[in-house]
């Protein structure tokens, strides 16, 4: 029997599934041709989407007895994710055509993952979460290797492929102790059952179910595959990959974390801990020596998610309202700053990865040039940007929870990584001419570029509404 | 007698074995598809011991959707080997090697 008033509940999946499935028939019976028709349609399937978040949040917080959430946790990761996929799709376009693969599946691709994270956050589960998991990442593993011809874009595929089964893997035996030694597969049952004392079989289930979060987010040490996917995968997947999954992966951790495995939050935090520390000063260092901006890219999000996994390691509503935050603010910098990158085009329109291909940019592109200083002294974490009030908000949660060793290690570990974010400044601005790139970028490309500097510039005035609605998606958690 | 643990046993060895199968492995890709199938089987041994013993069926049930989704990946992971090897011209592990650092 289906249980109608749950449906509502899961409205903006259904929104996606039925417009995701009509534009593949599109695109298979239109061709090629067809794509930017598919490309503005997937777009309004995930306006539409986001719009139906406010039917799931009037539904009220459980569906399907409790296998699915619909609170307010799950309505502000999946606003954020609904906008960084749609980002993606618009700014693919030209990057596709310069490289002759401009098809209609990518759009379609993109939905069916989006169904795929958006049921990673309103999971309630251990089935919808691991269903979830698989579906947001069958579709990136397409995304990835989605320039066939190209051997390097194969190749990400390939190598996102094996890690990423293998990491389903453990999260899924993982998955099946926790349900052996708990005897159920519901969040809130296993949070009754671990709350007489955690045994060796929960532990080891958690430690495996972690791990594999932890691949999905990519923190250290299970970040291997991040810089070789983000480098091969085409530049719009790559920055589809740096937002939108991010999100997903870091909101489950944090649902998981805390509804799940709470009666087990000591010996978890030992693992966050030591994951977003890993993270920080890996990410840090290894981007040190990178040429190729994607990889830096790669590195760089390594290094901000363990600035986020410190809101989660201080395990109070504060901390989790801190990393989602963080991931809101994260989203706008990576999406602007690839709005950024797509713009490395060469005089004949190819694009361009290498760093040294920046230098002397502020001469030719006095605009691109200001937008990437902007994305990356926000990054960098530089006060008047709002890169700074994330990292600020972490910071404080962690200090908060008595965990100020931690917090003073994460800021010392964020002025390494200030080095390499702001030698991409001294190349763009102060370095010798280097070949110019195309007079002007694409409109589409430049929108988003503007809107994404302005929140980072001008976001303290977006405060009162970012702090209220990560406070809210907080508190429904605890 | 056999219970509970032999069978946690026996998965845990098939476990480790598509684990050690993935990065042992040197020869070709295909084998590490092997390997993968292989980690989930183990797990949905797992899930089935563990169901028959709690006289639960939510396991069961997960190992059916288990069993779908590696379907699913196997058919992906084929699909991007064959896009792969039109391209190189070659499955073999040590030549997945187009990007370092």
């Amino acid at each position: 029997m289906i249980d109608h008033a749950s449906l509502l509940a899961v409205l903006p999946e259904l929104i996606l599934t039925v417009g995701g499935l009509a534009l593949m028939l599109v695109a298979a019976f239109g061709g090629d041709r067809m794509t930017q028709v598919v490309n503005w349609l997937s777009v309004l399937t995930l306006a539409m989407a986001g719009a139906a978040l406010a039917c799931s949040l009037a539904h009220g917080p459980d569906a399907f007895d409790g296998l699915v959430r619909a609170d307010a946790f799950s309505v502000y990761a999946k606003a954020l994710i609904y906008a960084a996929a749609a980002a993606a799709i618009l700014l693919a376009p030209r990057y596709f055509l310069a490289g002759g693969a401009l098809r209609a599946e990518y759009p379609v691709l993109i939905l069916f993952s989006s169904i795929g994270m958006g049921m990673m956050v309103s999971a309630g589960d251990l089935l919808t979460l691991y269903v979830g998991l698989e579906m947001q990442s069958l579709a990136a593993y397409v995304l990835a290797s989605f320039m066939r011809q190209d051997e390097r874009s194969s190749e990400a595929g390939l190598k996102y492929f094996v890690l990423g089964s293998l990491a389903s893997g453990i999260l899924l035996y993982g998955t099946a102790l926790l349900y052996g030694f708990t005897g159920t597969t519901s969040f809130d049952g296993i949070a009754v059952a671990m709350s007489d004392g955690v045994g060796k079989g929960e532990l080891f289930g958690m430690v495996f179910l972690l791990a594999g979060l932890a691949f999905k987010m990519s923190a250290v040490p299970f970040h291997m595959w991040t810089p070789d996917v983000y480098e091969g995968a085409p530049t719009p997947v790559t920055a589809f990959f740096g937002s939108a999954p991010k999100v997903a992966a870091m909101g489950l951790t944090v649902r998981v974390a805390i509804e799940a495995l709470g009666p087990a939050g000591l010996d978890w935090q030992q693992i966050v801990i030591f994951v977003a520390l890993a993270s920080i000063v890996f990410g840090a260092v290894a981007a040190i020596g990178q040429t190729n901006i994607k990889r830096l890219m790669a590195y760089s999000s390594i290094n901000n998610v363990g600035f986020a996994l410190i809101g989660l390691a201080a395990g109070t509503p504060a901390g989790a309202a801190a990393t989602m935050s963080y991931m809101a603010i994260y989203v706008v910098m990576t999406i602007g700053g690839f709005a950024c990158i797509l713009q490395m085009r060469d005089a004949d329109g190819n694009p361009v990865e290498s760093i040294a291909s920046l230098a002397g940019l502020s001469q030719s592109r006095k605009g691109l040039a200001a937008a990437f200083a902007i994305f990356m002294f926000s990054m960098a974490g530089i006060p008047p940007l709002f890169g700074f009030w994330a990292k600020f908000l972490v910071f404080d949660a962690a200090v908060a929870a008595n965990l100020t060793a931690l917090a003073a290690f994460g800021i010392a570990a964020s002025v390494i990584g200030a080095y390499y974010y702001l030698k991409i400044i001294k190349t763009i601005y102060f370095d010798e001419p280097a070949a110019a790139y195309e007079a002007k970028g694409g409109a589409v490309e430049n929108v988003i570029m503007a809107a994404c500097a302005a929140v980072i510039v001008f976001g303290y005035l977006l405060n009162p509404v970012l702090d209220r609605a990560s406070a809210a998606a907080a508190a429904s958690l605890f | 007698m056999i219970g509970l643990q032999h069978y946690m046993v026996v998965s845990a060895i098939l476990f480790v074995m598509g684990v050690l199968g993935i990065f042992i492995n040197r020869k070709n890709v295909i084998i590490i598809l092997m390997a993968i199938e292989l980690i989930l089987l183990s797990v949905n041994i797992n899930l089935v011991a563990f169901s028959a013993f709690l006289g639960d069926l939510v396991g069961q049930v997960f190992s059916m959707f288990v069993l779908t989704v590696a379907a699913g990946e196997a058919a992906i992971g084929l699909a991007i080997l064959v896009i792969y090897f039109r391209g190189r011209g070659t499955i073999a592990v040590d030549d997945v090697n187009r990007m370092k650092g």
